[in-house]
């Protein structure tokens, strides 16, 4: 019991730490806050703009929203697909691979030249970026089938889609939500790094406008918003898994 | 021999694919074999013999290279939705109760599916009573992982029998139990083979299991994968565990030992 109440508080305590080392080490040197601003200043810097900033992170949050959304779709269909058809694994696999390895922020040139300045490039750059592991965790969910299990199924007339609906898909639910944990942070990386030069709003542009108008607090606050944002989401997704796939965590309930 | 046999091989070989058959190298070879409606059969041999590749023949999961199978007097085709089958591991699903995995195969085999959801209760009800009769009365809502080894057997089993197939093929069920849970399970085999009648095929290398639950033990060679021993074992039924420290029990599995023990022994002499 004790235990577990230390690892619950750990991280807000080493949060707390560090904030105080950071704070501490700034007054110390006197660092200026042009450079490296404290975060007192940051939190001061915060509640001045609070309004601004909220604005920019509800245009972030719902920008990387929908792409994330775009991704999920996109991602569990192609890994049905690829998951459930040898053929289709062998062909699509080393392609998506190499895309994976592009850097995304690359691509955000090329989508404003498509869509314009704004939500566009912003929303598929969180696409592109967070569909990667929603579609391998689905397809390696479904490409790792017990051959006894399948046997069983096989022999009372299974069609290949009974295999898959009855035990492909609920098997590739732990794999699946796993991977929306990672693609989330993710999406809000690609948000943030498409807004920065492709856009007149988001924190991704806050955090651009504030380094030129030698903002520093501000700009980390942008930062700290994003953060936040992404921690929350990813709490959020891991409850989800925990209440809907508890047969796969058995082992870490300790109960 | 008999025109009413039930599974019925004639001259069966099966080698995996095409090249493999062009070599002449053949996972089975040569199957003979007549089984009686109802008859409980134990093939016993090496690992690796084609015992797993028999199961696949008579469950028509594969389709044999030369010959043919009948079942029911009628030639295997495809898969055989009058059998089911259970394996050395449960294979239960995590995510579904023990009943759930019971009704696991109501779910996809007809008549059933098509009226499952109406129907849902009475399925419960009969999985129910199945899972009653091997022990489990009472877990019907415990998950997979919340039951022992020998307990996930014996839903593995009841998820094989709950569209009461007319053969169940069993692949080393008791395999991985400790000596205990598996005298206890055969009991249970026993117990509802006696009952319902259905045809067994059960593979295993547990000669003690084989002689003391079948009416007749096969013996397999390995490569080539052949029967080289036909035993019909003419103990009386019922059996009680106590038959197995009986002298003729043990002559009967003493005599088994000795047919696989040559066959080592020649398979030795062919590899060096």
């Amino acid at each position: 019991m004790k235990q577990k109440t230390l690892e619950r508080w750990a991280p807000w305590a080493l949060l707390v730490l560090s904030i105080l080392i950071w704070e501490v080490l700034c007054r110390a040197f006197n660092v200026s806050e042009f450079v490296f601003p404290s975060p007192s200043r940051i939190a001061q810097q915060t509640i001045e703009f609070k309004e601004v900033i909220a604005g920019h992170a509800w245009r972030t949050f719902w920008v990387t929203m929908v792409g994330f959304g775009i991704a999920i779709v996109v991602g569990v269909l192609l890994g049905f697909v690829i998951g459930s058809s040898r053929l289709a694994y062998a062909a699509v696999y080393p392609l998506m691979t190499a895309f994976n390895a592009l850097p995304k922020a690359a691509f955000v040139p090329i989508l404003v030249v498509w869509f314009g300045i704004g939500i566009g490039p912003a929303i598929l750059t969180a696409f592109l970026i967070s569909f990667f592991p929603i579609m391998v965790n689905i397809a390696t969910g479904l490409a790792t089938l017990e051959p006894e299990l399948e046997d069983v199924l096989r022999v009372l007339g299974a069609k290949r889609w009974d295999v898959l609906i009855k035990v492909g898909l609920p098997r590739s639910m732990p794999y699946f939500y796993g991977s929306l944990k990672v693609a989330i942070t993710l999406a809000f990386v690609g948000t943030t790094v498409s807004e920065m030069t492709a856009s007149n709003e988001g924190i991704g542009y806050l955090l651009i406008s504030a380094g030129s108008a030698m903002q520093m607090g501000l700009a980390f606050s942008g930062l700290v918003v994003v953060g936040a944002m992404a921690m929350i989401m990813y709490e959020l997704f891991s409850a989800i898994e925990k209440h809907t796939t508890g047969w796969a965590h058995r082992g870490s309930q300790g109960e | 021999m008999t025109p009413q046999a039930f599974v019925d091989f004639q001259d069966v070989w099966l080698a995996y694919n095409d090249e493999l058959l062009a070599q002449n190298h053949f996972a089975v070879e040569d199957i003979n074999l007549q089984v009686k409606q109802g008859e409980f059969i134990a093939i016993v041999g090496p690992s690796g013999c084609g015992k797993s590749t028999f199961m696949k023949l008579t469950t028509g999961l594969k389709m044999p290279s030369k010959g043919r199978i009948l079942v029911d007097g009628q030639p295997v085709t495809g898969p055989l939705k009058i059998s089911g089958m259970a394996f050395q591991a449960s294979s239960l699903l995590p995510w579904r109760t023990t009943l759930d995995n019971v009704l696991l195969p109501l779910e996809i085999v007809e008549p059933y599916r098509s009226n499952f959801k109406q129907k849902k209760a009475e399925y419960a009800e009969r999985a129910s009573k199945l899972l009653n009769t091997v022990g489990l009365g009472g877990y019907e809502n415990k998950f997979p992982w919340q039951l022992s080894g020998g307990m996930q057997q014996r839903a593995s089993i009841c998820r094989a029998l709950i569209h009461e197939p007319k053969m169940l093929l069993l692949d080393e069920p008791f395999g991985a139990l400790d000596a205990f849970t598996r005298e206890e399970l055969w009991c249970i085999l026993r117990d509802l083979w006696t009952e319902q009648k259905f045809n067994v095929i059960l593979v295993t290398h547990d000669l003690r299991e084989s002689v003391f639950l079948a009416d007749t033990v096969y013996v397999m060679s390995k490569s080539p994968g052949r029967f080289v021993v036909k035993k019909e074992i003419d103990l009386p039924r019922p059996r009680d565990l106590e038959i197995t420290y009986t002298p003729e029990f043990t002559d009967i599995v003493h005599e088994l030992r000795g047919h696989i023990g040559a066959m080592r022994q020649t398979g030795a002499t062919i590899n060096q």
